[in-house]
């Protein structure tokens, strides 16, 4: 009896103090949820979910604190795909498709102040002091943070029109159909 | 030649006896034309003329930029009278920059056209491809790739055969028939100048059995020839789709995503070798083309030889006018053409056939349940199964649709004909396709924009790395100089009292 005690104790002690070594060795430093979510991000930095960046966001989201469907640029392939990894349904209200934007700073009303040049997450902005500033069109990607800081209501947001190349099908309303 | 079973496929009504024996004939001159920058696939052309500029025949308007591009030529002489937007032959119906061209009637042809080449055997593959790009040639079947990208493929690929579509297999469409019935010649010094460009030994031209004198014309044209065959293939649509008309000469099925060229065989249209013809041997650049104008709504159809730009109007009226109501103008053939958004739009490079459908040819009826029937898995050419595919397409799961192979669809159509429900199956798949390329698309961009913000914060961080370097050196300096003033200095005097 006393040996079964004994031997019983012996190897929870000694378990015991392997899995706390363990635990400190082998410790994870971060979350890999975090990351793995991070991955499925645009990682355009726009801030537009509410959070800071998108490492900021993918935390958020691996506590289940944030909306899934707070990513803007990202659209439904990102919210599709993050609803697939935390296993939840997207709750598709909430998320309004946009249409891709980009913004256009207007000439007569800037006045070469930098706001903008030191929000833009991708440097899709081109200025000096007291210069104009100017939008790469083809780097923006829309985010509004320097059409909100602007002071003199210079920039306005203007929609990537729908062109031949990028023209496609809609799809068949033949809604009663069944298949 | 032995030839080889392709899968599936369809046999519509052909309909071609209404123009098929009715030959080429020539519109006259229109007042204005109108030459989109975009006639092809790839990137528009950048315009080199202006408003207002006087330009002959054969002239430069709009020079290819890019890799894949093509210019585009004056169809005539007269005044640039605009450059604006205006409808493209396109079932969008979307505006596109296009040259308005007033003609001055005179027709002159523009003096610096480049001399013939007297033998283009002798002649480099690459004298012969710049020539071709230089002539603006795209694919003039349908789908308008340009000719010199794809003539380029014998420096990557080992190409052992050109092959030489003159399938037509749509129905109404008999522009490439009265063509290889009209300037057989032409067309064979043109497919043997894109053989000889390939480095191709051997020239395959393929005509469906339902034209047979089509075929004895080409027979007796070729027969002088050395490496060039014509050969008969079983009329079954879609026999003139690239990959099908490949494996029925060859017997190899072309693997998805790759192109025939893999197998060694790249495939150009008859109207194309025309126009190499015209463009190598008389240094002309292509302005122009033949294209078959029918449909049960005209009471004249024709074979109608037409400058590039012309309105579809014109030739609509130049056949009878509308005699009966039309339902839908379609671009192409019935089969795998796209509507057209009017009449008020010009020719194209790429345009075949110009159709006005009467309501009872459309026979457009409310999509039905499908009762699984599977006649669709059985036709398809292309062996996907079109029913699976529409489901998934149908509740959105586009990855499923992907999966199940719809980008190796080649929008044939055949499934949407045969469907017994009338379930507009290909119409699912050419949506999918568009959605699934445009995801692409946003997926690189995203990419794009993400390394951006990465380029970003490294260099934000540099210039704060390099800032605190900065204040640390300052520092440092500033206690050197400190410390060295110190050093210069005599020591304070000790005048402590009591020392």
């Amino acid at each position: 009896m006393l040996l079964a005690i004994g031997s019983v104790a012996v190897m929870g002690a000694a378990l015991g103090g392997l899995l706390g070594v363990a635990a400190k060795l082998l410790a994870v430093e971060e979350n890999p949820l975090e990351v793995e979510l991070l991955g499925m991000l645009p990682g355009a930095q726009c801030g537009q979910c509410g959070y800071v960046g998108c490492g900021q966001y993918a935390a958020a989201l691996a506590k289940g604190e944030a909306l899934i469907t707070a990513c803007a640029p990202g659209g439904k392939p990102v919210i599709e795909a993050l609803a697939k990894k935390l296993g939840v349904t997207p709750d598709m209200d909430d998320h309004e498709e946009q249409v891709q934007q980009y913004a256009v700073v207007d000439e007569s009303l800037c006045i070469g102040c930098m706001r903008c040049l030191g929000e833009c997450s991708v440097d899709a902005i081109v200025g000096a002091a007291k210069q104009m500033h100017t939008v790469i069109k083809q780097e923006c990607h829309g985010c509004k943070k320097c059409f909100d800081i602007c002071p003199t209501e210079a920039i306005k947001m203007v929609s990537v029109p729908v062109t031949l190349s990028s023209w496609h099908w809609h799809k068949p309303d033949d809604a009663t159909a069944v298949h | 030649m032995k030839l080889f079973s392709i899968r599936g496929g369809i046999h519509p009504d052909y309909r071609k006896e209404r123009t098929s024996e009715k030959a080429i004939v020539s519109f006259p001159l229109p007042a204005t034309l109108y030459i989109p920058l975009q006639q092809h696939i790839g990137a528009p052309a950048e315009v080199v003329v202006k408003e207002g500029d006087q330009v002959k025949k054969g002239q430069m308007l709009a020079k290819g930029q890019g890799a894949v591009s093509a210019p585009q030529h004056a169809p005539t002489s007269g005044r640039i009278a605009a450059i604006a937007e205006i409808t493209a032959p396109h079932p969008s119906g979307l505006p596109q920059l296009t040259v308005v061209l007033e003609s001055d009637g005179k027709d002159e042809w523009v003096g610096d056209l480049p001399q013939p080449i007297a033998d283009p055997f002798a002649a480099s593959p690459d004298e012969i491809r710049a020539r071709v790009a230089w002539a603006g040639i795209v694919g003039m079947g349908g789908a308008a790739f340009p000719t010199p990208v794809k003539l380029n493929l014998g420096t990557q690929l080992k190409i052992h055969t050109l092959l030489l579509n003159g399938a037509e297999c749509e129905p109404y469409l008999t522009c490439d028939d009265r063509l290889m019935r009209e300037h057989a010649a032409e067309i064979i010094d043109g497919a043997r100048i894109m053989a000889h460009t390939l480095g191709a030994g051997r020239v395959v031209i393929a005509i469906e059995d339902n034209k047979p004198e089509a075929k004895k014309i080409m027979t007796e044209a070729a027969s002088g020839h050395a490496g060039v065959e014509v050969i008969g293939v079983p009329v079954q649509y879609p026999m003139g789709s690239e990959r099908h008309l490949t494996q029925a000469i060859t017997g190899l099925e072309t693997p998805a995503r790759k192109l025939t060229a893999d197998l060694g065989v790249v495939v150009q249209n008859v109207a194309t070798a025309r126009a190499v013809h015209h463009a190598v041997r008389h240094g002309r650049p292509l302005i122009g083309r033949v294209v078959t104008v029918s449909g049960g709504a005209l009471p004249e159809p024709k074979n109608i030889d037409v400058l590039i730009g012309t309105k579809l109007s014109d030739l609509v009226a130049f056949c009878g006018g509308l005699t009966k109501p039309a339902k839908r103008f379609v671009n192409g053939g019935p089969m795998m053409g796209q509507p057209l958004p009017g009449l008020d739009v010009p020719v194209v490079k790429g345009m075949s056939g110009i159709l006005a459908l009467t309501a009872e040819e459309v026979n457009e009826r409310p999509a039905s349940p499908c009762i699984r029937c599977g006649t669709c898995v059985t036709i398809c050419p292309c062996g996907l199964v079109p029913v699976e595919m529409a489901a998934v397409i149908r509740k959105d799961h586009l990855d499923q649709a992907a999966h199940l192979g719809v980008m190796d669809c080649v929008s044939c159509g055949s499934c949407s004909y045969i469907c017994p429900s009338h379930i507009p199956l290909v119409h699912y798949f050419n949506f999918a396709k568009g959605m699934l390329n445009a995801q692409d698309r946003e997926k690189r961009r995203l990419d794009r924009v993400k390394n951006l913000a990465e380029a970003r914060n490294a260099r934000l961080e540099k210039a704060a790395a390099a800032k605190k370097a900065a204040a640390a050196a300052a520092a440092a300096a500033k206690a050197k100089a400190a410390a060295e003033a110190e050093a210069a200095s005599p020591p304070p005097a000790d005048n402590r009292p009591g020392a």
